[in-house]
């Protein structure tokens, strides 16, 4: 049956309507990670001898078990943002005699073969075979201990799988989790309870008594029946399980009026973000992103690279600008025929999503102001990069848009619905980051950071002058490749 | 008012849709029928410029589809449940629509107030947005909002498929309203022969691709078009 599954997939992918760019995607994202597995690797050779250097006197085994809790936690947030969660259309499934239970487990073990669970065995392998030749342990005890590593690597794979759901599906049973983190964060912090050293003592004592990996081996079946039962409660086309018939409210939203002519399309995007999953989690984004500069700021590490705070400007006053405008028009996919045989103007119809971010730009701008706090340099480099946002990127994600295939149902299933919530997303928004940051790199080696600043603010302010002629410009492009995007929406892909 | 002429369609080769010529004046109430894959839905959608046409054109109402968008204004259509938005309620769909055609909200509250008898109580006011209706509540829906806006022509994609009885005769008494009005000209594709023969002046059978049947209906039209599609 699984070979029926794995053959699904490589139909889905390669005869989908945006298989180039996926292709190019994926070879790109084939770089990366093996670039990263390599990396990998060698810290995994080299950790051994580094900590024995470092540390004179102590065992590696035990300080890294000491340490394995940061790295969980660590191995959590990054796999939150970067690996996608894994989906299947079950649709054509769910009336043929197949068992439901073996579809939730291909799509279960699919995620074992992610290179997220890959990196965690590239480092415990070549650690576990040096513990074994330089540090007098037993071949059977350190393997004993691998199969705990790896346990808890898959823990955390299957744990951001709920937590990923949980996010989509509803802000407050997220927010448990953050407080939950945050608890036991703070009793480390002051250590009142060191859940470091909790979990290093008992994978010191693991090795010592092998027989105690069925703990962790315990957690992780637990974990991943979890999901198995989350997954089977949503095993249906409607999502009438958790959410209580939601009860729909006419809403008259007059005060778009104002906006003039794109007041409809305005009307329509503001429904489509609130009452669809898919784009109310890239609000609910935006602001957990304002935070970003927190991690960054404080680090006197980053102080000597000005250009690297454009990447956080542009990201945390873009965020939603890149979450919502990398899929336009897709997210309009449903009904884009209907679109197209009635009398809309697209010029206003881009009009309206342009309005959209810019709003979001300005909001995210004013409320990352507080930032000041680290030197006025910051704010300025935030507003240079708002600007840029608002004039130079705006159109670009439009124009890019007029290339955009790719169908989003937002009528699936929760069981399937996070399409572009993984590491591509990201990727795609690459060069929207990259340039600027290139650009400020650039100047200021020239002149000086001031200069810098002003070049980002210009470009966005030529960019705004300029927005009229450039939407007219790329409502030609819509135009002229409306049958190839109206073909792509009519696939079903998953 | 609606001109065909050589118009083809090819798909990797297969001809899916050949009409040379065909005319349709204004005021007319034209129905399309045929079998499965006879090229309804193509001419609709080459119609509706939703995709190019290998050779030939199309003209509305001295527009061409193909170039010109000055078409949609007096056009309206409604093809399947992929013209409706599935996250508004039935009211703001039709309140969009109606923006889109420069009608205000009392223009379109009189028209719904019109057809109330044919939305049976399960439409309007019911607190369930278009993607919660079943497949023949969002027929309504979609039919009613080609309506709006007082177009010229109106197209209706297999309208009579997924409602039942009541609102298929319902359907047909505002088809032959329409069909009525010398200014708007209906056109409605159907396999169904005998509710085509009901509410249409003419009849067009289609057959892979080709026309092969032109007639004005009358008594014996029925008849005719079950002899020929009888095996």
């Amino acid at each position: 049956m699984f070979k029926h599954f794995i053959n699904l997939e490589l139909k889905t992918f390669f005869r989908s309507a945006s298989l180039g760019k996926s292709i190019g995607l994926k070879i790109l994202m084939g770089f990366l990670a093996v670039y990263f597995l390599l990396s990998f690797l060698v810290i995994g050779i080299a950790l051994y001898p580094i900590l024995e250097k470092s540390f004179p006197g102590q065992k590696p085994l035990i300080i890294v078990n000491n340490f394995v809790i940061f790295w969980m936690v660590t191995d959590l947030v990054l796999r939150f943002f970067m690996q996608s969660l894994p989906v299947m259309n079950i649709k054509p499934l769910l009336v043929l005699p197949i068992k439901k239970e073996k579809v939730i487990h291909f799509v279960l073990l699919k995620s074992l073969s992610s290179v997220y669970n890959i990196f965690p065995q590239l480092m415990i392998i070549p650690f576990g075979i040096f513990c074994i030749l330089k540090g007098n342990y037993a071949t059977f005890n350190i393997i004993v201990w691998m199969l705990a590593m790896y346990s808890l690597a898959l823990i955390v794979n299957y744990t951001n799988f709920l937590i990923k759901k949980k996010f989509a599906e509803n802000i407050k049973t997220f927010l448990v989790f953050v407080v939950f983190g945050l608890i036991l964060a703070a009793l480390e912090y002051y250590t009142i309870f060191k859940i470091s050293t909790t979990i290093g003592t008992f994978l010191n004592t693991l090795v010592e008594q092998p027989a105690l990996v069925i703990i962790p081996i315990l957690i992780l079946t637990g974990m991943y029946f979890l999901n198995f039962n989350y997954l089977k409660h949503n095993f249906y086309l409607d999502n009438s399980l958790q959410s209580k018939a939601q009860e729909a409210t006419t809403t008259d939203l007059g005060w778009t009026k104002r906006f003039g002519e794109i007041a409809p399309f305005l009307q329509l995007d503001l429904k489509l973000i609130w009452r669809n999953k898919r784009p109310r989690t890239t609000v609910w984004m935006s602001f957990i992103f304002l935070a970003y500069g927190l991690l960054i700021y404080p680090n006197p590490h980053y102080n000597d690279s000005p250009a690297f705070f454009v990447v956080v400007g542009i990201l945390m006053t873009g965020i939603f600008m890149l979450n919502f405008g990398q899929f336009i028009p897709s997210w309009d996919s449903n009904y884009y025929g209907m679109m197209m045989s009635q009398n809309i103007p697209l010029k206003q119809y881009l009009a309206s999503k342009a309005g959209l971010m810019s709003v979001s730009v300005v909001v995210l701008a004013i409320l990352s102001t507080p930032y000041l706090y680290f030197g006025w340099k910051v704010l300025a480099i935030n507003l240079a990069c708002a600007t840029y946002n608002l004039g130079v990127n705006i159109p670009v994600l439009l124009f890019a848009g007029s290339y955009n295939k790719k169908k989003i149902d937002l009528e699936k299933s929760p069981f399937m619905n996070y399409q572009g919530t993984g590491a591509t997303q990201w990727i795609v928004g690459l060069p929207l980051m990259a340039f600027p940051a290139l650009l400020f790199y650039g100047v200021s080696t020239i002149l000086n950071p001031e200069s810098a600043i002003i070049v980002l603010a210009l470009l966005g302010i030529i960019g705004i002058g300029m927005r009229n002629f450039l939407i007219d410009k790329i409502a030609e492009g819509f135009r002229k490749r409306k049958y190839a995007t109206i073909d792509g929406f009519k696939q079903q892909e998953n | 008012m609606i001109q065909v002429q050589n118009l083809s369609k090819t798909y990797s080769g297969t001809t899916v849709l050949k009409i040379d010529t065909l005319e349709i004046p204004k005021g007319q109430s034209f129905g399309l029928v045929g079998n499965n894959g006879a090229g309804k839905t193509t001419f609709f959608s080459l119609l509706l410029d939703l995709i190019q046409p290998t050779t030939g054109k199309i003209i509305n109402n001295d527009v061409q589809v193909n170039i010109s968008e000055n078409w949609k204004p007096f056009t309206s259509s409604f093809l399947d449940e992929s013209f409706l938005i599935g996250y508004l309620t039935p009211e703001e769909y039709f309140y969009f629509i109606g923006d889109l055609r420069n009608q205000n909200k009392a223009d379109v509250d009189s028209l719904l107030a019109k057809h109330e008898e044919f939305f049976n109580n399960e439409i309007l006011k019911n607190k369930k947005y278009l993607r919660d209706l079943s497949k023949g509540n969002q027929k309504k829906v979609g039919i009613i909002a080609t309506l709006i806006g007082n177009p010229e022509v109106v197209i209706l994609d297999e309208p009579f498929a997924n409602l039942d009885p009541t609102t298929v005769s319902r359907l047909k008494k505002i088809i032959k309203e329409l069909a009525e009005n010398p200014d708007v000209t209906v056109l409605v594709s159907s396999h169904d022969l005998q509710h085509t023969v009901e509410v249409c002046d003419r009849i067009v059978v289609l057959n892979k691709g080709e026309v092969v049947k032109d007639i004005q209906t009358s008594t014996e039209t029925l008849q005719e078009l079950e002899t020929f599609f009888a095996v």
